[in-house]
């Protein structure tokens, strides 16, 4: 049955004037939305709009301070995920709602109301999983499995109670381009046999290929009501952000071609017993250019992360497996690695790239103090001063002033912050992990901007990032880490998100490609 | 020959029996992520309660039951500080062991003098008679026939039922247990206050069947003891049945090495117990996978709930 022409459908869910209010922030200001049956709908917008909350209102999780919800027509109130539940809506988590010691069928046992009985419910699972094409083993524990994985345990959960709304809240941010592709059929099948989707994104190419009618969102408002097939990409994000998308220059840049940082058969067992070891790696970084490593997460960035940074050094014996300009480093600590020019922006914003705390003036000392901010073991609070006041200029950090408390920030303007507080320190080498994670789009292209000019001063710039759009827009060269192993290097110009997508799965070349398969993504 | 293994193995049982209740109930209590570090003050106000309602009533079984609900009332205690109010759950559980410490030594105060006849074992006719597997199987008293059934109770609830496996699930992540719209603090405060009663069994064994008398401070550490059995059995119940017996087993025999006179100063051996169960528990428990398995990952954090 195919519902897709549904203009004059009874709807599904309607919402009308639904508004949240937190401490600081309005999150939902007056929301209407409707959805059809076997409609895809898109909600629309930037990190902040309100689109978590909104979904969060119609799961249950949350109570709204005013407006109404009606349900198939008739005015409901949802105050537990349960009730939500019974009345056919099921929702997939962004940060998924999983216990990792438990296994497939315990966790999905957890998330359906019906009697116990793991037996009855395995067989379920793996019938329902087949039809829908999303193999899934229910022994298995969950913290064995794929991000991808992971994910279908979630959908899966959802099926088994024959939903008739599915929500699902970036779906995408963590699967490779195969695994979008995969995931896209599901849903569209979903959508022929009549259910429902909410379908949470900011990425406006998905929901152009995907949805059938579109909520744009800002600031806790709708700004839009779209049909996405209708519009371009251009005309969306300016219905999400307000303006256009910004475009980078590359230029020419003026490094020498020389090695800067040098990564030379760097292996490590991984202290998390669920962490990933790092096998043999060799990498170089030139000046000049910015290099971006792709991979889905837990696949050895992180331990490859507290390698480079020197929070983990290496033992003495390896010092030469990591070089900074010629420097073997391994067995440095991250001061005395900072101390040849290395800098880093850590993924994590608040506790390790800053202290909450703390005002951005205290945060430029912890990593800029070599510039003359100490001496004799004293601080000179002028130079820290306008250290700060300089990073917030040159850098565009919207702060109350320089003794505002890091955490006061939003995180795209503690972000500029900190990669500006690492830049000024005339660095030879930066390493940035995730650097526009959770950013807004106009503070995202500011840093990316950054980190460009970076390498047109010919540094070395090496960027870890989930968002292979991201890597696509600002590297020169590509690489991809899986399973603790790298790829061959690839020119950005010479390749694709196709390609890169098939190696973040584990298979590329020089790679045996012996007991993985495609689907473990 | 025999009747003195008879009798070592019995002495073992009861020795190891007050560890069982308090370990296996802070065991529940940590696989739903609350750290309750007042074990000790719990048991110690559940066996004077217990002893002095029993001494009062001449009833055992009303002082048992008075030692279950004086172990819970304590935790409730420390619930409502740390569940409710969100305090620190480290230094509420220290203050509740110094607490009950002090607090059972001013109720016990009357009764430090009284003489009691603890819980007999039972007495089965012509099975109890059968040599070794009589006295050990079927005379054994009724507490410790509990404690039996209490291990495949726990055992049972904790791997088999959707309640068990809802506080597991509780225990290793509470942000994702509200998602799918479970009560957290709810399921904590259960939780919690299972502990604190099978602590006060663990103290009602110790002065109604063990030493049927109320001595100060005759816990004696095992509180401690029990804590350690938890994280050393890496949250297993078999292995905390174990380890409470190891502990019992040390505990008798170096008693009887006191008994033949060897010449090793008598501190060093009471040390003993404590030394010798929680070396072998480390040794049996080093495997960082099982630890990561079986540890509740969200344990001693106070869940926040943000809605």
């Amino acid at each position: 049955m195919t519902t897709n022409e549904s203009t004059n459908l009874e709807p599904r869910l309607e919402l009308r004037g639904v508004t949240k209010i937190y401490p600081t922030v309005v999150a939902n200001d007056d929301v209407n939305l409707k959805v059809v049956p076997g409609e895809i709908h898109a909600v629309l917008g930037e990190n902040g709009a309100g689109k978590s909350t909104l979904m969060k209102i119609i799961y249950g999780v949350t109570r709204p301070d005013r407006g109404e919800m009606f349900w198939e027509g008739k005015h409901v109130e949802v105050s537990k995920p349960a009730e939500a539940r019974r009345l056919g809506i099921g929702m997939v988590f962004q940060h998924f709602s999983l216990f990792e010691t438990l296994t497939v069928a315990q966790n999905i046992a957890l998330g359906v109301d019906e009697p116990f009985d793991l037996q009855q419910l395995s067989d379920r699972i793996s019938e329902v999983s087949h039809r829908y094409g999303l193999p899934l083993d229910p022994k298995r524990l969950v913290h064995s499995l794929s991000v991808g994985e992971r994910q279908r345990v979630e959908i899966v959960r959802c099926l088994l109670q024959e939903p008739k709304l599915l929500i699902m809240d970036e779906p995408t941010s963590v699967l490779t381009p195969q695994a979008v592709r995969t995931l896209f059929e599901t849903l569209r099948r979903l959508a022929d046999e009549g259910c429902s989707i909410l379908y949470i994104s900011h990425k406006l190419e998905e929901i152009r290929e995907l949805c059938h009618s579109a909520t744009v969102m800002r600031g806790g408002k709708v700004t839009a009501q779209a049909d996405p097939r209708q519009e371009t990409a251009t005309s969306l994000a300016r219905m999400m952000i307000g303006r256009e998308l910004p475009v980078f220059e590359h230029g020419a840049a003026k490094g020498d071609g020389t090695s800067r940082l040098v990564i030379n058969g760097l292996s490590r067992r991984s202290d998390d017993p669920f962490g990933t070891d790092l096998k043999d790696l060799h990498l170089e970084v030139k000046g000049g250019e910015i290099l971006g490593i792709a991979g889905i997460s837990g696949n050895g960035q992180q331990e490859l992360l507290l390698a480079l940074s020197g929070e983990k050094p290496l033992d003495r014996s390896d010092a030469a497996a990591i070089k900074i300009d010629g420097h073997g480093v391994g067995h440095l600590n991250a001061a005395a690695r900072r101390d040849l020019g290395l800098t880093f922006v850590p993924e994590e914003r608040l506790g390790r790239g800053a202290v909450p705390p703390m005002s951005l003036s205290e945060n430029s000392l912890l990593t800029g103090h070599r510039n003359g901010m100490v001496r004799f073991g004293l601080i000179n609070n002028n130079k820290v001063r306008e250290f700060a006041e300089k990073c917030v200029k040159n850098f565009d950090v919207r702060c109350g002033g320089v003794q505002a408390a890091a955490k006061s920030l939003s995180g795209g303007n503690l972000q500029k912050f900190i990669v500006g507080r690492e830049i000024l320190q005339k660095p030879n080498v930066l390493i940035a992990a995730q650097p526009t994670w959770g950013v807004d789009v106009g503070a995202a292209a500011v840093i990316r901007q950054e980190l460009i000019d970076l390498r047109n001063e010919g540094l070395a710039v090496l960027v870890i990032s989930e968002e292979l759009e991201e890597l696509f827009e600002i590297c020169d060269r590509i690489v991809v880490i899986a399973e603790g192993r790298l790829s061959p290097v690839k020119p950005t110009a010479e390749t694709d998100m196709e390609e890169i997508g098939m190696w973040m799965s584990g298979l590329f070349p020089g790679e045996e490609a012996d007991n993985r398969e495609i689907a473990h993504a | 020959m025999t009747e003195t293994m008879v009798g070592i193995l019995l002495a073992t049982l009861g020795a190891g029996t007050p560890l069982v209740f308090a370990a296996l109930g802070e065991l529940v209590t940590e696989k739903s992520g609350v750290l309750n570090l007042g074990v000790e003050g719990m048991m110690i106000v559940g066996a004077v309660c217990g002893f002095a309602v029993a001494a009062e009533s001449e009833n055992l079984w009303l002082g048992v039951v008075m030692s279950v609900f004086a172990g819970a009332g304590m935790a409730l205690l420390f619930g409502i500080l740390t569940l409710t109010f969100q305090a620190n759950q480290v230094a509420a559980g220290l203050a509740l062991t110094i607490f009950g410490i002090g607090l059972s030594a001013y109720i016990g105060l009357d009764y430090t003098s009284v003489a009691l006849t603890g819980i007999q074992q039972i007495h089965v006719p012509v099975l109890s008679d059968i040599p070794v597997i009589g006295p050990l199987i079927f005379s054994l008293d009724p507490l410790l026939y509990l404690s039996f059934v209490a291990f495949g109770a726990i055992t049972y609830f904790l791997y088999k039922t959707k309640t068990g496996l809802l506080l597991r699930a509780v225990g290793e992540s509470p942000e994702s247990a509200v998602s799918l719209g479970y009560p957290v603090i709810a399921i904590r405060y259960m939780a919690v206050l299972f502990g604190g009663a099978m602590a006060g069994l663990g103290g009602a064994y110790l002065a109604l069947v063990y030493t049927p008398l109320w001595v100060e401070a005759m816990t004696a550490g095992r509180g401690w003891i029990a804590l350690a059995l938890v994280v050393f059995s890496t949250w297993r119940p078999a292995r905390v049945m174990v380890g409470a017996y190891l502990f019992g087993g040390v505990t008798i025999i170096q008693f009887h090495v006191q008994g033949f006179g060897v010449d090793i100063p008598s501190q060093l051996l009471s040390m003993l117990p404590y030394l010798a169960t929680i070396v072998v528990l480390v040794l049996i428990s080093r495997d960082i996978n099982t630890i990561r398995l079986n540890a509740p990952a969200s344990l001693g954090k106070a869940y926040h709930p943000s809605v």
